[in-house]
């Protein structure tokens, strides 16, 4: 990408997905974009829409059963949007959004729905829903918060990369035998995570870490008034989940 | 009762003394509803605004129990008819997850059923359920009449299925919940005479209506000249001007009852605090501040306070389904226990402001005058207390 081309960041199904206020990650990208002089054009695609198959980045929200089960039918419509979003653009997918872009998803009657295909991962239904704050580790951007509420257990394949490592909360909920629970799931073209809403407004590091993928180049820092106390608000403690959390495997 | 609840000091003192009653006897909100006129209000938004109008005007008619307080689940419901035996009428402001179940212990002459938009979805999961227990309760009811907004499509679907209903055209800010059909999940079109579904859930043509503030009803059509502020109370009151004429109200007294109402537990009070004159408005959620974000005064500086404790649910997303763009160029304070995550919110809409999390503590930034303070719920009491106190 030029350095002076704009980026286009395009909300998917807002009508449909978004329950949990998840258009504000499209807000967070595109203000951080404008702060450091870059031009950005938000776009949102709704049911009745022909979606848009050359944006830079994509966004996909969380929703109900019924609503994500009218999602992965529409992609599957749009062959063109989902070979974009296999190959060619960055996509943010949250809770619902993630898991219908796997292989399959069970809803709460056990019933198997097949996914759009995009992600080898299989989700089935929790015994409980999953509900609270969610604290991770991801590699590349560091801690991260954010607030889950699901009821997926999603299982990811061997050639799948989580985001991020749980450190509280349930995430893909696949902690067991020992091992730490993963959150989400990282491929070159889809970051996925179940922490829903406006996570980029709580983990700035993850929203520039997208930017600076699509850009291609380092961005300059930015000071937001209030993000220190946001997210020491949230991560207080995590060091001390993480030594329990480490006892416990 | 209440007095012992006050005294060791446990707040509000109706809850306490409800689980008090409630745990001598399991059957006393059932016994202690007979023989009374019981009427229900429920919804996302303005519950305790409609309750206090339906109470006033059943005044005219004999004693009422009233949650006045907003303790709006069984627990409150009992302290509110414990606290007037004698009242022949009860006006229930009830939660949307405890509807069913008070309704099944008071055996309600009427249901108002306000709005259903999204409250607090780490605790209520979806508006669409929240609905479907709602059904449940106007099917399981069929002696009761059910006052159902017209024009709000979740109401109407949980309404559908009501023996005795009157529809009413209380107008609604807020539509996101909702864009698709809550029955089929279609979009809604929208048209001249209101809403309607392919699959056939349509508007229905409602019984009371407003023309700007002209209330229209059978046989009514007054102005509504009310003292509390904004669009959405002209729909709260036409409500509950509909329960109220059809309970045997006089339209005139109900009309002049419902207009006089100029605070409701602390909401739309105006409170002197140093060198300030506070208004003081609770909004809880997306809808909620749709209605409130139009009562604001466009000069004033504004202080919102934002709480995520349990009763304001602990999930603060729906900060971003908040339309703060519409505060630039106001001055504004970020507060509350969750002020960060609002300052963060705020910075994004393009809004300058200070952060405090103490509200009163906000506002030494600001010029002597009239300043609007929203908060949402625990927020809002905790201030509205601290002020009592000073006052
Ligand atoms: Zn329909």
């Amino acid at each position: 990408m030029l350095p002076d081309s704009e980026v286009s960041v395009c909300t998917l199904l807002p009508d449909v997905l978004g329950t949990y206020s998840d258009g504000g990650n499209a807000r967070v990208l595109c203000s951080r974009l404008r702060w450091r002089g870059i031009p950005a054009r938000q776009v949102t695609c709704t049911v009745d829409q022909q979606p848009p198959t050359s944006c830079d980045i994509y966004l996909l929200g969380g929703g109900e059963d019924t609503s994500q089960l009218f999602a992965t039918e529409w992609l599957r419509q749009h062959p063109q949007l989902c070979n974009t979003l296999a190959d060619r653009s960055l996509t943010l997918a949250v809770c619902a959004g993630m898991q219908i872009l796997g292989v399959s998803m069970a809803d709460v009657h056990g019933r198997e729905h097949v996914g759009v295909g995009l992600l080898n991962i299989t989700t089935t239904p929790r015994r409980r829903r999953a509900t609270g704050e969610v604290v991770s580790r991801s590699a590349e951007v560091g801690l991260l918060t954010g607030f889950e509420n699901h009821r997926g257990a999603t299982e990811l394949g061997d050639d799948v990369r989580p985001l991020a490592h749980v450190l509280s909360g349930v995430g893909n909920g696949d902690g067991r035998f020992g091992r730490r629970a993963t959150d989400g799931v990282r491929t070159d073209h889809i970051i996925a995570t179940y922490m829903h809403g406006p996570v980029l407004a709580r983990n700035p590091a993850l929203a520039d870490h997208i930017l600076a993928s699509v850009t291609g180049s380092s961005l300059t820092e930015i000071d937001l008034p209030d993000q220190r106390a946001l997210r020491e608000s949230y991560l207080a403690g995590s060091a001390s989940q993480t030594m329990r959390g480490g006892k416990r495997g | 009762m209440s007095g012992l609840s006050r005294r060791v000091g446990l707040g509000g003192g109706s809850i306490i003394g409800g689980r008090v009653t409630m745990a001598l006897d399991p059957d006393a909100l059932r016994s202690l509803a007979t023989r009374r006129q019981v009427v229900l209000v429920t919804g996302t938004n303005g519950k305790t605004t409609t309750s206090h109008m339906v109470a006033a005007a059943l005044r005219s008619l004999g004693l009422v129990a009233h949650n006045a307080s907003g303790s709006n689940m069984a627990d409150g419901a009992l302290a509110a008819l414990t606290d007037a035996l004698d009242a022949e009428w009860a006006v229930l402001e009830v939660d949307e997850l405890h509807l069913a179940g008070v309704a099944s212990a008071t055996d309600p002459a009427a249901m108002v059923i306000l709005n259903l938009t999204r409250d607090q979805l780490d605790r209520a999961a979806e508006v669409r359920r929240t609905a479907a227990a709602i059904a449940r309760a106007v099917v399981a009811h069929p002696q009761t009449t059910v006052f159902a907004n017209a024009d709000d499509p979740m109401v109407v679907w949980a309404a559908s299925e009501a023996v005795r209903p009157v529809w009413v055209g209380a107008g609604s800010v807020w539509r996101s919940d909702t864009v698709g059909c809550p029955s089929c999940g279609r979009s809604l079109t929208e048209s001249a005479t209101g809403w309607h579904c392919e699959c056939g859930l349509t508007r229905p043509s409602p019984s009371w209506w407003l023309e700007d503030d002209i209330a229209h009803g059978p046989g009514v059509s007054s102005r509504l000249a009310l003292s509390l502020p904004g669009q959405f109370n002209l729909g709260n009151a036409l409500m509950a001007l509909a329960a109220s004429v059809t309970a045997g109200v006089e339209p005139e007294a109900a009309i002049a009852k419902i207009s006089a109402l100029s605070r409701v537990a602390g909401r739309y009070a105006r409170i002197q605090y140093g060198r300030h004159t506070l208004r003081l408005l609770l909004a809880k959620n997306p809808a909620g501040w749709a209605a409130t974000i139009a009562m604001l005064d466009g000069s004033r500086p504004v202080v919102v306070a934002v709480n995520a404790r349990e009763a304001d649910g602990r999930d603060t997303s729906w900060l971003w389904d908040v339309e703060f763009e519409r505060l630039v160029g106001r001055v504004v304070a970020a507060s509350g226990e969750r002020a960060a995550d609002l300052g963060v919110r705020l910075s994004y809409a393009g809004i300058p402001h200070v952060t405090n999390t103490d509200p009163l503590a906000a506002l030494a930034e600001f010029l002597e005058g009239e300043v609007d303070v929203v908060a949402n719920y625990t927020a809002f009491h905790s201030l509205y207390r601290r002020l009592e106190r000073a006052g």
